[in-house]
């Protein structure tokens, strides 16, 4: 059963994605990690899984960033300050940063990929000198598919690592780089063997990016990816979120590439 | 819920009354009981008060895409094999409201938990639950309410339910139990356990040689089970009806309709995932999803929102849902399997193979109904055996993938037959 949360903040990413901070009315949800996902119900019209974008402690805030791309995800998107959503959750594995620690981190985001990575973001800044390098990357197709716009500028300008953007199609207020975000690897310095990635996007960046990855030298179980079916309940009932071994509300979203590439090559799993 | 493994108390004998007795015995104890009848040309489950309604004297005449009742001259309870229901129909129904969400004017919200943590939670008695079914259960009960997320309408009606298995003596042509390792004997997860001999199996001193009365062996296999069948006239089980017993369901393993392959298939579906065959499947196909309704272990589900007409109160459904149906895979832009190779790839490999790597088990108990109840005849059992062909060819004639002389099921056919006859 989903546990009422009232929306106290809602704030436009792009045209079609906003995010929301939410605020539990009475009881709260265990606390979540960066990697989980919550189900989250729009009144009557139904709920959809959606990773936690910003995980704060006071008042046990979640931040969640939807992009109105069906039924239930525009009806959430409509929604504001003062509004009502359910949540269940958490759910699913997490961005798991323990064995990352000593060494070089890539944090590669497509789109509103970048939603799910941002806890993880801020979990890293908070601790940089738990890790030697710390990069990330973002890429989306136009400079109005880039989310967290002003956050990512102090990111670039102030962050204890490396942050770039770039974008596939510039418009003409585009000053930064062009092409896709596999090529902002070229920049970066890290130490492959050494190196922890994590990475979220469509699953075709997903499944290019890995391979890059795994080419200059990254071990593919530190590949990290988050991967996306469609999920009917979150508790590994509903069957829809298999794809071949795998229950992906439960042994996903985040699992490592050395056991999702071959599952993401095979057509139609 | 039954756990034992081993029976407890000595075996006893019911006649046709006792049974009888047993069906007034389970509703006296106000359960809802739910046993075979005949109803629209097929053996089906259904609420029953008394034994009589129980289907005496029919048996079924199965065939891939085929299945007719014919009548017996042994008046036989139970010689009829898997119907087009399974026991999910009640621990996991077709339709459950999960919850009520009411909104305030001042946009608040009141989520009302439905039947799984409050309302009515039934308490079952089922009649004639078969070995293949009972392991289904088993099945369901590791994926329903075995992980962190214990389904709550599931294991209500599970704890609650009381079984009464029934061995299989007489297989259908479209039975696999055998190769699947969980028939035709009741080894645990019952209360009770009968194994029923009618007028043509030995009993007393006629040397095993007919002239049997229509009888049960019972078995126990819980407390209570122990208590119900104190409640029914009974009497203590003789040498010779636990040997004709033992005989016939040993004899039943030997007249299985089908078998898996006798390989490991959990390997043989992984390596076939790219396999031409499952285009042949797809032009037969019809993508209907009956195999998945009729599965006992199928589980997969979706779920309805619907408001009332002031548009303040609404509800959440869950229904059956099928790995067949195009919307199942949907997400934004499109379903990942479009095509018919890839959902019956999806339903067939998910049973045989990767429930394993989910669950810890197979999903196929042998029971036959996807065999029976597709429109087409599909038969499972054929299109395995084609897949294990294909991979001895293209391994040079050599056993192929999987071929390590296990069985379907990873259990020994020997250790599918309990060999202990139950008498102490």
């Amino acid at each position: 059963m989903p546990l009422p949360y009232r929306v106290v903040r809602r704030r436009a990413e792009t045209a079609d994605t906003a995010s929301f901070v939410l605020e539990p009315l009475d009881e709260a949800l265990p606390p979540f990690r960066p990697g989980q996902f919550a189900m989250l119900y729009a009144f009557g019209v139904g709920d959809i899984p959606v990773s936690v974008s910003g995980i704060l402690p006071h008042r046990h805030r979640l931040m969640h960033t939807v992009r109105a791309v069906g039924a239930v995800s525009t009806a959430l998107c409509e929604l504001g300050p003062g509004d009502t959503v359910g949540v269940r959750g958490p759910f699913g594995t997490v961005w798991d940063t323990s064995r990352a620690a000593g060494g070089d981190v890539l944090v590669i985001a497509g789109g509103i990929g970048l939603a799910p990575l941002r806890p993880l973001v801020y979990e890293v800044f908070r601790a940089p000198h738990r890790f030697r390098r710390v990069h990330v990357l973002i890429g989306a197709r136009t400079p109005g598919d880039l989310v967290y716009r002003d956050e990512t500028a102090v990111w670039a300008a102030a962050g204890p690592g490396g942050t770039a953007l770039t974008v596939d199609r510039p418009d003409a207020g585009w000053a930064g780089d062009v092409g896709l975000v596999t090529g902002l690897l070229g920049h970066a310095r890290f130490d492959p063997p050494g190196t922890t990635a994590y990475v979220c996007g469509p699953e075709v960046m997903i499944r290019a990016t890995a391979r890059e990855l795994v080419h200059r030298g990254l071990r593919p179980e530190r590949v990290l990816v988050s991967l996306e079916r469609t999920m009917r309940c979150g508790t590994g009932h509903c069957g829809h979120c298999q794809l071949g071994p795998l229950l992906l509300c439960r042994d996903g979203a985040v699992l490592g590439y050395d056991r999702a590439a071959p599952l993401l090559a095979t057509r139609e799993l | 819920m039954a756990e034992t493994g081993t029976d407890i108390g000595a075996p006893a004998v019911l006649d046709r009354d006792g049974l009888d007795a047993l069906v007034r015995a389970l509703a006296a104890r106000g359960r809802t009981v739910i046993g075979p009848t005949v109803r629209d040309g097929a053996v089906v489950l259904a609420e029953i008060d008394s034994g009589d309604r129980l289907p005496y004297g029919w048996g079924v005449e199965l065939a891939a895409g085929r299945y007719r009742l014919r009548r017996r001259t042994d008046g036989a309870a139970f010689a009829h094999s898997a119907g087009p229901q399974s026991w999910k129909t009640y621990l996991h129904p077709e339709r459950v409201r999960q919850w009520s969400a009411d909104r305030a004017p001042d946009g608040g919200l009141t989520v009302t938990a439905g039947e799984g943590e409050g309302a009515a939670r039934p308490s079952f008695a089922f009649i004639g639950v078969r070995p293949c079914d009972l392991r289904a259960i088993a099945v369901q009960d590791r994926v329903l309410a075995g992980g962190r997320h214990p389904d709550g309408v599931y294991r209500a009606r599970r704890e609650r339910a009381f079984i009464v298995a029934v061995e299989c003596t007489e297989p259908g042509e479209t039975c696999f139990c055998v190769s699947m390792g969980s028939g035709p004997a009741a080894e645990n997860g019952y209360d009770l356990a009968l194994t029923e001999l009618t007028t043509a199996d030995g009993g007393g001193d006629t040397d095993g040689r007919g002239d049997g009365e229509h009888r049960f062996l019972v078995r126990v296999g819980s407390e209570e089970g122990a208590a119900v069948l104190e409640e029914v006239a009974h009497r203590p089980a003789d040498r010779p009806t636990a040997a004709a017993a033992r005989d016939r369901v040993t004899e039943a393993s030997r007249r299985m309709g089908r078998a898996m392959p006798p390989v490991d298939l959990r390997r043989l579906m992984g390596d076939s995932l790219d396999s031409a065959h499952w285009d042949d499947i797809a032009e037969r196909c019809l993508s209907c999803g009956n195999c998945t309704l009729v599965c006992p272990t199928c589980f997969c589900t979706t779920t309805e929102d619907v408001t009332d007409l002031t548009g303040d109160h609404a509800e959440r459904w869950r229904r059956w849902d099928s790995c067949f149906d195009l919307d199942f895979s949907f997400m934004h832009g499109g379903p990942v399997r479009s095509s018919v190779r890839s959902r019956h790839r999806q339903w067939m490999t998910h049973k045989l193979a990767t429930w394993y790597d989910q669950f810890g088990s197979s999903g196929c108990v042998g029971c036959g109904r996807c065999v029976v109840w597709c429109p087409v005849g599909i038969d499972i059992t054929e299109e395995a055996a084609e897949f294990h062909a294909r991979a001895r060819d293209a391994a040079g004639g050599r056993d192929g993938p999987g071929g390590d002389g296990r069985t379907g099921g990873g259990v020994p056919a020997a250790a599918a037959h309990r060999t202990d006859g139950g008498l102490p």
